[in-house]
């Protein structure tokens, strides 16, 4: 799967695309991979306040219990009730329907030094290869 | 043994697989301990009662059973797989995390026996063959009678070439399978994988990780070292008191388990399932009503096979009464789960199965 152009890449594997001053939030196809089949998401209340750095999620597998990073502070203003009944969404289409929530940025320049497609695909060609060394 | 092996759909498939058909697992991190006669006869099996607590003196050549070893306070060194070889001759396979601990707790406990103890943990690679069509993937392979074999049994014969080899009617999953115990030598262990991945191709086989064989042996309610059994956990409270034969004579915390019999249980081992959403984890705490700890959840996970989220806990013995209702600590939330009966997942015995 490719990684949108778009969107905005952190370091834990969350993905960000911003539109002016609002983004959609979610996590990345290699992340999905890693937790395995998803079975539980856990989001915030509408109007919650993100912090940039920290956790504001909760997507378990059966195998695993996962927090996700803020990619940027914001408020919530949309969460993606579908996943409640279809977390398995987020393998099927991390970077689209499986979409976690979308926030009011608080500074949208907060999303420019996040890691672009490119950096983020080379990022994690070095992690796989960690993994199998 | 990976988590899980992606490429073929992961942890739900392979778990799946081994329900409905059948999956391979490498077991090899297992150890296994020899324990046959010293100078005298009999020596070996006087050992081994002393060592362990269910009777071994009621096994026949060609039969195994679950046991234990414990501590002098009636808690866990570890579980037990106990085969009975020969006349006087015993292999005992063993946990991998408690492999050293465990060689050095049978030498020093059996020091003053006349018994020859033996390390064999790196002689052998323990393949397990698990699911309702394990018996037909395995017998493509073998020359052995395996509708002989019934569960909790064991024989010998040729397996992909390898003769002698020993075929057992057991496994870590509540399926019918078989673990068998090949050279540990890496191109003869490789082979036989391969082998009987391609013979369980027509079949659906997976090759199974770690993951899956938890989910497969927490539905079945089977204990975990470091999770239902440790060195504080006793027997009783375990619930594994079918598997201890106090009857049989002395051995190693048969005392400590007559005293914590008369006492009383403080905490006993519960099937949960969440009612509300959420999923109960290794090590989250269990509330009552008004929100005191009670207990401690020992292994929970989404159960693949039901559809929900289920765990095994300790709490007090007034509250483990099917029904009750009792809360898990999931992300500083209180979240209502309920006292079920255990094994979650218990498969019909149509195949041959006592």
């Amino acid at each position: 799967m490719g990684y949108p152009t778009q969107y905005r890449y952190t370091k834990d594997h969350e993905w960000i695309g911003a539109m002016g001053d609002t983004a959609t939030i979610g996590i990345t196809d290699y992340a999905q991979h890693e937790l395995g089949d998803v079975v539980f998401v856990e989001l915030p209340a509408m109007g919650a306040k993100l912090e940039a750095g920290k956790s504001f999620s909760t997507v378990e597998s059966v195998k695993a219990v996962s927090e996700i990073y803020a990619p940027a502070s914001g408020q919530v203003i949309e969460v993606n009730t579908d996943l409640q009944n279809k977390p398995e969404t987020i393998n099927s289409d991390p970077h689209g329907a499986g979409w976690l929530v979308k926030v009011k940025l608080a500074n949208p320049a907060e999303v420019n030094p996040l890691m672009d497609a490119a950096a983020y695909e080379a990022f994690i060609e070095e992690k796989k290869k960690e993994a199998s060394a | 043994m990976p988590v899980e092996y992606p490429a073929n759909g992961g942890l739900v498939a392979e778990h799946k697989a081994v329900r409905s058909g059948v999956g391979l697992f490498d077991v090899s991190h297992m150890g296994d301990i020899r324990i046959h006669t010293g100078k005298k006869p009999a020596g070996g099996l006087t050992a081994l009662q002393h060592l362990t607590m269910n009777d071994a003196s009621r096994l026949a050549i060609g039969q195994a059973q679950y046991s234990a070893m414990l501590y002098p306070q009636g808690t866990f060194v570890d579980d037990v797989i106990v085969h009975r070889l020969g006349e006087d001759d015993y292999l005992l396979v063993i946990n991998a995390g408690t492999r050293e601990k465990d060689i050095t707790w049978v030498r020093q406990s059996t020091a003053d026996f006349d018994c020859t103890v033996e390390d064999l943990g790196d002689a052998f690679t323990q393949l397990a063959i698990q699911g309702p069509r394990g018996v037909d993937v395995l017998r493509k392979l073998t020359d052995a009678n395996l509708d002989a074999v019934k569960n909790y049994w064991f024989t010998h014969g040729t397996v992909c070439g390898l003769s002698n080899t020993l075929i057992a009617r057991t496994g870590y999953t509540g399926e019918d399978g078989f673990e068998i115990y090949i050279p540990s030598e890496v191109a003869t262990s490789e082979r036989v994988w391969n082998e009987v991945i391609e013979a369980g191709k027509e079949y659906g086989i997976l090759p199974c990780g770690l993951g899956a064989r938890n989910t497969l042996r927490l539905e079945s309610k089977m204990a975990l070292y470091e999770h239902e059994i440790n060195d504080k956990i006793s027997v009783w409270e375990a619930g594994l008191d079918r598997y201890c034969k106090l009857e049989k004579g002395e051995f190693i915390g048969r005392a400590a388990l007559e005293r914590a019999r008369a006492a009383g249980l403080k905490r006993t081992l519960v099937g949960l399932e969440m009612i509300e959403r959420g999923i109960a984890r290794d090590g989250y705490r269990c509330l009552g009503e008004n929100g005191e700890v009670i207990g401690m959840v020992t292994s929970g996970s989404p159960s693949p096979t039901l559809g929900k989220n289920i765990a095994l806990a300790y709490v007090p013995p007034s509250l483990s009464a099917l029904g009750t209702t009792i809360y898990v600590e999931i992300r500083s939330q209180k979240c209502k789960a309920q006292v079920v009966a255990t094994p979650f997942y218990k498969r019909s015995r149509k195949v041959s199965a006592n």
